[in-house]
Parts: structure tokens; C-alpha cells; sequence
């Protein structure tokens, strides 16, 4: 049994708060990614966890265990870096058994244990190989097996593939996957790439300034986003704000956008923006995947406008437009026989029924 | 940049595509030419010393053409190797060197490893004493040293004047210090992760000094041990001051006092004992040179 519990943990280094007091509980066999742009706090709690930094205040237990005073060595973790941390005279097998023999674990089951970790690896032919000799996702394949082959009560990955190049990242993301189905360790993930995080997590963790602003399943934040921050930061491309104002329309609510634009709000929502009505600050929050090409068969929600595109980006499966409401620069996503051209005007559908309302002086999600 | 279609770079006549291997060209034959230079320069003297070595007292005081032998012997030689005399500077000063390394490594390794990992309150500024301690000159060092001596003297009733075996304690007041500056820079260079998946596979310190850093350092620790060596089997100025009986003196104080008498100079055994004397270090730098290099500019960008 493996949990993992923060509470109220702040580091301090010096003048600098690095994190202010963050609570999460990480349930046993649970697979955690802490997400959030750079400088956040992420490495800094990460490392906290593995004991390499010194807690300011607060409390960090393992398995139930308060773990503030214990050295990194034994509260049984496993750690693997960013830039691999190999130790570049040993080979591979040395490398990954040099924790098991400083614990003074018999020679014959270091041996089962590295064999093993090397199969679901797939790294046996490279056992006797100095890190040198590797190839970089060979090298990150070496520093998940050297974690896997201690056996540790937590995982801790601290952006482990951001050294990769964009394809091998892709196929080591998948292989972390698999390899934490296999082995089930609890996991907390350092990253600072969403889509890693929602592809990976069973719940993200999105931090901010050294708080949490979010934690939630991948579904849960897309969906969901309780502040403008996660409204922002999950997703690619980001979603559109647009300032708006929200009114009555006879019983229902509609907003109202610059140059005259206007859009029901749908009836089930008007009880949760009731309250919003004639306020400022208020943004409109649209994904661009919900600003799409008109279609025959519309969507009951869906609320059709026109707007003279500025750019268009053919991606292929898709096609991204940009546009602007008032000042606002609008991003949408349309197919790409959609007949999307430069400069030249088009017929877009908003999907209201994916819209959200924020209330931009507190940055909450209403 | 470089690489055009085969018919392209075919077509073209090479002396527009060539600027740079010409270019190439002329920075090799400046470069052939001042390694010349520098070659003959620094060889001068060593060869200079093997012409006199092998010649007899009466042609060296002929002043016969310096750069050439007429009756070649080796008497110099098999002089110098069946005195005594020589034979046991040439002991001292091996044994000083080798305790010399032995002590200096001991202690700037750990020292280094305390200074660049373990922050303590006053690493940083320790550091920085450390090197500024290596600027002081020895001369400098000679009048505290001898009132250290006299109270050494007084407290313990160990004299430490004249005794070959002072340099052994004498000669790490040089080389620690800038020895232990090089390990600084060179630990400093390794990745702190290292240690910390160190730390994490459950090493002490000196399990992370001993199996992780002295081998992922051992280039910088060469160099520092061949610097140490040179200093200390160079070294003139302390033996100099600090001993006087012959059979006290190391190599370097031994050919100059005892192989000038007066104003006799007998050029021939000096050149061959100092010859001889320069063999050590060479044969050393010959086996590590490769490591001696990679040491030193590794400490130059760290540093
Ligand atoms: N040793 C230190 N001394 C002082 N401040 C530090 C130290 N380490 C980190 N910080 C500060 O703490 C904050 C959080 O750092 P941290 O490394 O946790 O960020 P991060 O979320 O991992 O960012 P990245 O995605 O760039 O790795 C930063 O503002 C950083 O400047
Ligand atoms: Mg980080």
C-alpha cells in the first residue's frame, strides 16, 4: 500500500516561495501528473517527495508514514531524471543494480530482478552496454528499469522525456503507459506538456504559482475547468476568451459579443448564469474545436454566424482559421473541405452546449 | 552546407567551392610553422644537456663546436649511477613525491567533494580561500616556518630542520591547495542528479565519493596527480632552505650543491644528473598524457 499524502506543504528557498501549500492525496496505485508552466513548483514538489529537498512546512507521508525527517534512501522511491542521471562508467547492468547491491541484496536476485526489469523493457541486449553506447530513448528505457528494479513503493518522473525527440516521445509515452499497467506503481509525473499529462494521468494535477488550481481527471479538466488558468492551459489549441455581457432574453439568457454578435445560451445552463447577468468581466470561454464549419444537420446548440476569415492553417485532418470578434483574436477548428480560405468570408457554428462563463476578476469559472 | 548534388560539385571548377579547404590549408602550414618553432625552441636545452652529458670533461672545456661530439662516453653516466651520493637524492626525492601525491590526493579529493556538494555554512568562501592560500609565495612561508620549527622543536623534541622527510609535510602546503581548486572544478562539473540518483539508490557520502565521483573524475584526479608530482620532484626552494647534509638533500639541491664545487662547475655529471632526474615525470606524462589534457581543459571551461 502505497498512498501519498501532502499537507499544506510550502518550500521556501530563502526570499523565493517556491510552493505554497499545496494538499493532495495520491491513492495507492494511482498514476499522478503534476502539470503546469515552468517555474510552478513542480520539480520542487517532486522533490520534495523523494526527500532531495528539505520540506519548509507541512507534512509528506508515504504508505501512512510521515516522511518529513527521512532520507531519500529509505522511503523507498524511485526516481528518474530528466536528463537520465546514468552512471556513465558502469554498464547497464551495473546501472541498474547498483541500488539492490548497496542495500546488500543476494547476487541471485539482483540477477532474476534485472532480467526481469530488462524484459519488460526490452533492453536485455543492452545490458552490457555503457550509457555512452546508448541511444537517448535506450537511456531512458535504462533509468525506468534501474527505478523498476528496487521495487519501490512510488515512481517519481521528473520530465522524463523532454529530451527526446518529438517522435520517440510519443513511443516512450505509450511504453511508460504499459510498463506502469504492468508493474501498477503508484506514479507521480512531473511534466510541463499537457497532452503527456492527459494522455498518461488517471488524475492531472495542474499547478500554478506554486498552488494547485486543479486536480481532476484528464476528462474532468477539459471538460470541467474550475479556473480560467486550467480553462487556458488544457487543450491545444488554447481556448478562446471573449469578453461578453450576458442578458435577458425573455426567459432565457443570451450573450452578447462585440460587432453586434449574440448567442442563446442553452436552457439548461440558465439557472448556473443567472447571476451573471449585467455584470462586467465576464468571458466567454469557447474551445476552438467547438467553433466549427456550419452543418446540415445542426446540433440544437449549435449557433451559426458569419466572420471573414484572417488566416487559415491547413493541418491536414483539420483545418485551423483565425478570425476576430471585436479585438479579440478567435481561433476555430473546421474541416478541411470546408472550403476555409484566406480573407475570404465563411459560415462558422458556435457549439454552446461546450461553453463556459468566466468571471475574469476572480478567474473563476462560473 | 557544404554538400552539393555529386554533378553540381562536379561541374564547378574547385577553386570557387575550395576557399575553404584552402583556407584549411594555409592555417595548417602557419600552424606546422610555429610548432616548428616552438619545438626547436623547448628542445634546445634537453638536447643540449644529452651533447654534454656524453662528452668528457676536457672536450666540454675545449671550446670545441657545442653542438657536436667527437669522442662520445659514458663515463658521466656510470659515474653519476656509482656514487652513492646520487643514487640516494634520486631515493629521497622518490619517496618524497610519492608520499607527496599520496597525502595531496587524500586530502583535496575529499576536500573537493565536501566543498562542491555538501553546502555547509562557509563552503563557498572556504573555496575561495582555498585557492587564494595557492597565490601566497613560498618565499614568503620561509620565516614562519623556521619559528614553526623551533617551536616544534621546543613543545615535542622533534626536529624538523634537516630531514628529508620534512618536505613530505612541507611540499602539500603547494600542492593541496591548487590541486584540491582542480577537483573543485571538475566535481562541479558532474551533474548534481548523479548524486542525488545516488542518494536515492541508498549511498552514504563516501559510497557516492568512492564507487560515483572519483571514478567519473578520474581524468580531473590524474591531473592533479601529475601535477602534484611535477611540483614535488621539482621543488628547490624548501629543500634548499631546510636541509643542508648531503645525505639529507632530493635530486634538484643535490646535483646544483654537490656537483659544484667552488667555482668548479663539472658540467658534464650536472647535465647528466639532470637529465637522468627528468626521466620520472616524463615516463609519467608519456603513459597519462591524453588524461592530463582532458583534466585540464575540462577544469579550464569549469572552472
Ligand atoms: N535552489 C533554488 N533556489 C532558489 N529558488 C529556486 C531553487 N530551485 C527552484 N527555485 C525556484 O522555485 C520555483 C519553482 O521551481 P521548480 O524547479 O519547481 O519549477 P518547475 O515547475 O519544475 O519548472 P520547469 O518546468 O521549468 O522545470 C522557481 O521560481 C524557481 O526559480
Ligand atoms: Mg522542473
Amino acid at each position: 500500500m502505497a498512498q501519498v499524502t501532502l499537507r499544506k506543504v510550502v518550500k521556501r528557498y530563502d526570499e523565493v516561495l517556491a510552493v505554497r501549500g499545496i494538499d493532495l492525496e495520491i491513492a495507492d496505485k494511482e498514476f499522478i501528473v503534476l502539470v503546469g508552466p515552468s517555474g510552478c513548483g513542480k520539480s520542487t514538489t517532486l522533490r520534495m517527495i523523494a526527500g532531495l529537498e528539505e520540506i519548509s512546512e507541512g507534512q509528506i507521508a508515504i504508505g501512512g508514514r510521515v516522511v518529513n525527517d527521512v532520507p531519500p534512501k529509505d522511503r523507498d522511491i524511485a526516481m528518474v531524471f530528466q536528463n537520465y542521471a546514468l552512471y556513465p562508467h558502469m554498464n547497464v547492468y551495473e546501472n541498474m543494480s547498483f541500488g539492490l547491491k548497496l542495500k546488500g541484496t543476494a547476487k541471485s536476485i539482483i540477477d532474476t530482478r534485472v532480467k526481469q526489469a530488462a524484459q519488460i523493457l526490452d533492453i536485455t541486449d543492452l545490458l552490457e552496454r555503457k550509457p555512452k553506447q546508448l541511444s537517448g530513448g535506450q537511456r531512458q528505457r535504462v533509468a525506468m528499469g534501474r527505478a523498476i528494479v528496487r521495487d519501490p513503493k512510488v515512481f517519481l518522473f521528473d520530465e522524463p522525456l523532454s529530451n527526446l525527440d518529438a517522435k520517440l516521445r510519443v513511443q516512450m509515452r505509450t511504453e511508460i503507459k504499459k510498463v506502469h499497467q504492468k508493474v501498477r506503481t503508484t506514479t507521480v509525473y512531473v511534466t510541463h506538456d499537457q497532452v503527456e499529462a492527459m494522455t498518461l494521468a488517471d488524475r492531472v494535477v495542474v499547478m500554478s504559482n506554486g498552488v494547485i488550481e486543479q486536480v481532476g481527471t484528464p476528462d474532468e479538466l477539459y471538460h470541467r475547468p474550475t479556473t480560467k488558468f486550467v480553462a487556458g492551459f488544457i487543450g491545444s489549441p488554447a481556448m478562446n476568451f471573449i469578453p461578453c455581457k450576458v442578458e435577458r432574453n425573455g426567459g432565457a439568457l443570451k450573450v452578447v459579443l462585440a460587432d453586434n454578435l449574440a448567442f442563446d445560451v442553452p436552457a439548461s445552463r440558465t439557472g448556473r448564469y443567472e447571476g451573471c447577468v449585467g455584470k462586467n468581466a465576464i468571458l466567454l470561454g469557447l474551445r476552438p474545436e467547438h467553433i466549427t464549419e456550419t452543418r446540415q444537420h445542426m446540433e440544437v446548440d449549435q449557433r451559426p454566424f458569419d466572420r471573414t476569415l484572417d488566416v487559415t492553417e491547413p493541418m491536414g485532418m483539420e483545418t485551423l482559421v483565425y478570425f476576430t470578434i471585436g479585438a479579440t483574436p478567435i481561433c476555430g477548428r473546421v474541416a478541411p473541405n470546408a472550403g476555409a480560405r484566406d480573407g475570404q468570408p465563411m459560415k462558422l457554428a458556435a457549439d454552446l452546449a461546450n461553453m463556459h462563463l468566466i468571471d475574469d476578476s476572480t478567474g473563476k469559472v462560473i | 552546407m557544404s554538400v552539393a548534388t555529386p554533378a553540381v560539385e562536379a561541374a564547378s571548377p574547385p577553386s570557387r567551392y575550395g576557399s575553404m579547404s584552402r583556407d584549411r590549408k594555409w592555417a595548417l602550414r602557419w600552424s606546422y610553422f610555429f610548432l616548428t618553432l616552438f619545438a626547436i625552441f623547448f628542445l634546445m636545452p634537453p638536447i643540449y644537456m644529452l651533447i654534454t652529458s656524453v662528452k668528457t670533461s676536457a672536450e666540454i672545456s675545449a671550446a670545441s663546436n657545442p653542438w657536436w661530439v667527437y669522442k662520445p662516453t659514458l663515463d658521466n653516466y656510470i659515474e653519476l649511477l656509482t656514487q652513492n651520493q646520487y643514487l640516494t637524492f634520486f631515493r629521497n626525492s622518490a619517496l618524497v613525491s610519492i608520499c607527496v601525491v599520496i597525502i595531496t590526493m587524500l586530502i583535496s579529493v575529499v576536500a573537493a567533494f565536501a566543498l562542491a556538494r555538501m553546502k555547509f555554512w562557509g563552503s563557498a568562501t572556504l573555496a575561495t580561500g582555498v585557492f587564494l592560500t595557492y597565490l601566497i609565495p613560498e618565499t614568503l612561508l620561509f620565516i614562519p616556518l623556521f619559528k614553526m620549527f623551533a617551536y616544534v622543536r621546543e613543545w615535542f623534541d622533534i626536529e624538523l630542520m634537516n630531514h628529508w622527510w620534512t618536505m613530505i609535510i612541507l611540499y602539500p602546503t603547494l600542492t593541496v591547495p591548487f590541486c584540491t581548486w582542480i577537483m573543485i572544478g571538475y566535481f562541479a562539473s558532474i551533474p548534481k542528479e548523479l548524486d542525488e540518483a545516488a542518494l536515492i539508490d541508498g549511498a552514504t557520502w563516501t559510497q557516492t565519493l568512492t564507487k560515483i565521483f572519483i571514478p567519473v573524475a578520474l581524468p580531473g584526479i590524474i591531473a592533479a596527480t601529475i601535477f602534484a608530482f611535477t611540483v614535488s620532484w621539482a621543488q628547490f626552494l624548501y629543500p634548499l632552505a631546510f636541509t643542508t647534509s648531503t645525505d639529507q638533500l632530493v635530486l634538484p639541491v643535490g646535483i646544483v650543491t654537490t656537483l659544484i664545487k667552488g667555482d668548479v662547475f663539472n658540467w658534464g655529471q650536472i647535465m647528466t644528473g639532470a637529465l637522468l632526474g627528468a626521466a620520472p615525470p616524463l615516463v609519467i606524462y608519456a603513459f597519462l598524457m591524453d588524461y592530463y589534457i582532458a583534466g585540464l581543459t575540462a577544469g579550464a571551461t569549469k572552472g
